[in-house]
């Protein structure tokens, strides 16, 4: 890969000269910073071209913006057209919750348990595994949750099986492997001096584990909450196959429901570019990237205020 | 004797989330392998995709996986690891360094979809490339930044402050420190980034539905010139890869053996990921050792 | 250090603008580019007429693709794309000039921002669909009315449709689909199906109504190809080639392949061999599709009737 090139480092070390290590960081300087702009203004360009294509039907078809966060009536094809998509910014925010309340305390304890309690079982047949999890296709995961977990939870529970609860299985299944790649290599990467110290000191491993890992390792591990929620947040193929779809607001976790990226998925496809109905849906990815930078804001503050 | 017993209870609940993890993918893998293995046979493997037939291969397909996997990661590992670097070592700490990071942290909760349409409106339409495997690529890419970056990031601010203070102090500019300390010793993390990124291009298909297409040109394997239309590493043609293959046979297929199709499709699509993942860590501890073999 | 830094900015915003101005042209048009991205996206246009590319409908997906797999075997320097994305995505695309044919399920003048006039209408088949009925229901035959009840939330339950005592399960299409767009039109007279759960592909439909007790689809008769859903009569009529050729079966469409103009080139020769023999009497037919040929009637974007 691309490092391959630093291999030799240890004797370039050597033999370059003053000169040769100046013009060496302007060269790394200007490398490392086009890749940074390149990045940053794709980030931007695609934030502008999603304002741009979501504010449309604000601007061209004038519906009121607050109506359509607020109104519980979604139905764009009928004669009355209404368009408010409060039921599934519900639902996105509930599967996603939900998600990551189940998937953040087992897949930090998984990573726990591959970095601190079984490390050699851990990193050659846990990890290698759990990552395989990730390539696996968002349809294929679908597709199970319907032929299998769905059967399973309308035998089982209440409801007809399509349901919040069946969506926020099969998310929590596939934003586990985020969670737990990242929140491993968090764990891995403190230092041992922290560990021995610790343990130095008479502290049990669970101690160990709670009042010094944790806590050095929290902001990474809240990196990895992160984008698994985000993960999650945008997820909509394997949903859309066990949520059911509806545009009612959830009575309970066993009731059908919809969430933003289910709704823009199924119709996007089907409506003309410029249409009413096409604008409102680029305005729900508007409003889901809105949400997500909210959230992730929120996040950061309160990371930031507890390490101080 | 309480924090002891603590202690235990502590570690029979890493125990169980542990045995629970084991449980849940041995299912999956036992379920997708299943279904799946019997259906893979070597014609299965070498034979072209059919649209009406039954007995169609994923031939196509599993290569087009595999390519534009290439294609992305050429693309996605040096941006997003310098991307990294940057906003690790360069960038002013301040507020408009966090809210760039907010931003490319937003990015990762992009569904598939509104990717897909953006390269179909950009790649697709507005630039006229058509369906293409670059168009994918750049998709994908969209996806991996934020992975990639942070992940780089945070392996980057992982290296003890000695180390690297100890280098800048030998007088060894910032960037040849980057270079001999900081990559080194983040390896391991952002090749896990790497590696999930990966699999991500692996099972991506709403994205790559609009913008690599559902087809693929009947492509010559001896042709290696990429200028070629039917030669397999030209990145301007359309590339239907294997999770949109699955995809599409699961949702509109009209063969006679959609499932023996998107079952052996899929068993072949997780134990190419497990083949990629074996051989990316292996080459991955060669590289490290490699690289640290120099201290 | 203040210069880097302004002239990263510069750098950065002089990237943006290149992505925007790319992406611009959506809002304006301009001409020439659009002209552009028409002529090398038809393979040279007049340079060489070996490829073409298909977008729309994923409905016609297979169909199309069958057609165009055949037709390579005897034309082995043609190369014909036939991707997928939906009726309205490939009507825009198609309008734009960015692809050579474009699938719809519906008729060009039913969707917002779609200049039918400039768009050539082909109809290369017809697509019949009816009630797909979970057996455990014990129901095969509805009349109109009853049709209208069960969709519409005015009967619950099998028992008062002549079936078993079982709660109904309805399963929708979203609302901007082609399918539900015909079912809604000509099954239900108009009338604005209950809520239920909603799916988009015809397989994830066929799955669930095979799998979910007292549940009911509606489906295009290519999918009624196993006893694991029973196809619906309506008013004592079931759906067949003959009955909707004659037009006693009323639940039709046509499906449409658009260009932009005439067609002409390899377009041409690719929907001319769509409409003979050779594709007519095999392909569509084996894909559950009405050959042309048998049409009696005929039916405008309006929806009214006529013999042929």
């Amino acid at each position: 890969m691309a490092k391959a090139s630093v291999s030799s480092s240890a004797h370039d070390r050597l033999i370059l000269t003053k000169n040769n290590r100046r013009w060496d960081e302007v060269r790394g300087r200007a490398l490392v910073t086009t890749c940074a702009v390149i990045m940053i203004a794709a980030t931007i360009a695609i934030t502008i071209f999603l304002a741009q294509k979501g504010l449309q039907s604000f601007f061209v078809n004038n519906i009121h913006p607050i109506a359509y966060l607020t109104s519980t009536n979604w139905n764009p094809t009928g004669e009355n057209a209404s368009y408010g998509i409060f039921p599934f910014i519900f639902g996105s925010l509930a599967v996603t919750f939900l998600s990551a309340l189940v998937a953040a305390p087992l897949g930090i304890g998984a990573a726990i348990f591959m970095s601190e309690i079984s490390p050699k079982f851990g990193k050659k047949v846990l990890q290698p595994v759990i990552e395989l999890l990730v390539g696996i296709p968002s349809v294929v995961y679908g597709f199970i949750g319907l032929v299998v977990l769905v059967p399973l939870v309308r035998d089982h529970l209440p409801g007809n099986g399509f349901s919040l609860f069946a969506g926020v299985v099969v998310l929590t299944v596939m934003i586990l492997p985020t969670v737990t790649t990242i929140a491993t290599d968090a764990m891995r990467s403190l230092p041992n001096s922290l560990r021995q110290g610790s343990l130095a000191l008479g502290a049990t491993r669970w101690q160990t584990i709670r009042k010094v890992l944790i806590p050095a390792a929290l902001p990474s591990l809240l990196t990895a909450i992160v984008l698994g929620m985000a993960r999650a947040f945008g997820e909509a193929l394997a949903v859309q196959m066990v949520i059911g779809n509806t545009r009612d607001i959830p009575g309970s976790i066993f009731d059908t429901s919809a969430t933003l990226t289910t709704i823009v998925t199924l119709n996007i496809g089907h409506t003309t570019d410029g249409s009413i109905e096409n604008n409102t849906l680029w305005s729900m990815g508007l409003i889901l990237l809105i949400i997500s930078f909210i959230f992730i804001l929120v996040v950061r503050y309160l990371s930031g205020r507890r390490k101080v | 004797m309480n924090s002891r017993i603590t202690d235990r209870i502590a570690t029979g609940v890493f125990y169980t989330i542990a045995a629970i993890m084991v449980a849940l993918l041995l299912y999956l893998f036992y379920f997708i392998l299943a279904n799946g293995l019997p259906q893979v046979t070597w014609d299965f493997l070498t034979s072209e995709s059919s649209s009406y037939k039954a007995g169609g291969g994923i031939r196509d397909q599993l290569f087009n996986s595999l390519y534009i996997l290439v294609i992305t990661m050429i693309i996605t590992v040096p941006l997003g690891v310098f991307g990294g670097v940057y906003m690790a070592e360069y960038a002013k700490p301040g507020k408009l360094t966090s809210f760039i990071r907010s931003c490319i942290e937003m990015l990762a909760s992009l569904p598939s979809i509104v990717v897909g349409l953006f390269g179909l409106l950009i790649f697709v339409n507005k630039m006229g490339l058509g369906y293409t495997i670059i168009g994918g690529a750049l998709a994908l890419t969209i996806f991996n930044i934020p992975v990639m970056v942070r992940v780089t990031e945070d392996a980057i601010n992982s290296v003890p402050k000695e180390q690297k203070e100890a280098s800048l102090a030998l007088g060894i500019t910032r960037w040849h420190t980057i270079k001999t300390v900081l990559l080194p010793y983040a390896f391991p993390g952002i090749l896990t980034g790497a590696i999930l990124a990966s699999g991500r291009v692996f099972g991506e298909a709403a994205a790559l539905l609009y913008t690599a297409g559902l087809s693929t040109p009947s492509l010559d394997y001896g042709n290696w010139n990429p200028l070629a239309d039917n030669s397999p590493l030209n990145i301007f043609r359309p590339a239907e890869t294997l999770a949109v293959h699955i995809w599409s046979v699961n949702t509109q297929g009209l063969i006679p053996d959609i499932r023996e199709v998107a079952n052996g499709a899929s068993a072949v699509l997780v134990i190419a990921v497990l083949v990629f993942n074996i051989l990316a860590r292996w080459l991955g501890s060669v590289i490290h050792k490699k690289l640290t073999a120099g201290k | 250090m203040k210069k880097m830094k302004l002239s990263v900015l510069l750098a950065m915003f002089a990237l943006v603008i290149g992505v925007l101005a790319a992406c611009g042209g959506n809002a304006g048009g301009e001409q020439s580019e659009e002209d552009n991205s028409g002529s090398s996206n038809s393979g040279g246009g007049d340079a060489s007429e070996t490829s073409i590319v298909v977008a729309g409908s994923s409905a016609m997906q297979p169909l199309v693709a069958a057609a165009a797999e055949m037709y390579q075997e005897d034309n082995t320097d043609a190369d014909i794309q036939v991707n997928a994305g939906g009726s309205g995505a490939g009507l825009s695309q198609v309008q734009e000039g960015s692809i050579d044919i474009g699938n719809s399920d519906v008729f060009a003048e039913e969707k917002e921002g779609i200049d039918a006039d400039a768009l050539v209408d082909h109809q290369v088949a017809v697509v019949g669909m009816t009630a797909a009925i979970n057996p455990e229901a014990g129901v095969d035959n509805l009349t109109k009315e009853q049709l209208i009840d069960v969709f519409t939330g005015e009967v619950t339950n099998w028992s008062e449709v002549g079936g078993n005592d079982m709660k109904i399960t309805l399963v929708n299409r979203p609302d901007s689909s082609g399918t539900r767009a015909t079912f809604v039109k000509y099954g239900l007279e108009g009338a604005t199906p209950a809520e239920g759960i909603t799916e988009d592909s015809s397989n994830t439909v066929k799955q669930i109504v095979g799998d979910t007790d007292g549940a009911i689809g509606y489906l295009a008769l290519s999918y009624f190809d196993d006893d694991s859903i029973v196809k619906a009569k309506i008013d004592g009529v079931e759906a067949t080639n003959e009955t909707i050729g004659s037009g006693d079966f009323p639940i039709w469409a046509y499906q449409h392949s658009y260009t932009k103009g005439e067609a002409e080139g390899l377009a041409k020769e690719f929907l001319d061999y769509l409409l003979s023999d050779e594709v007519q009497s095999s392909i569509v037919p084996d894909q559950g599709y009405v050959p042309m040929t048998d049409m009696q009637v005929e039916r405008d974007a309006e929806g009214n009737l006529t013999d042929k």
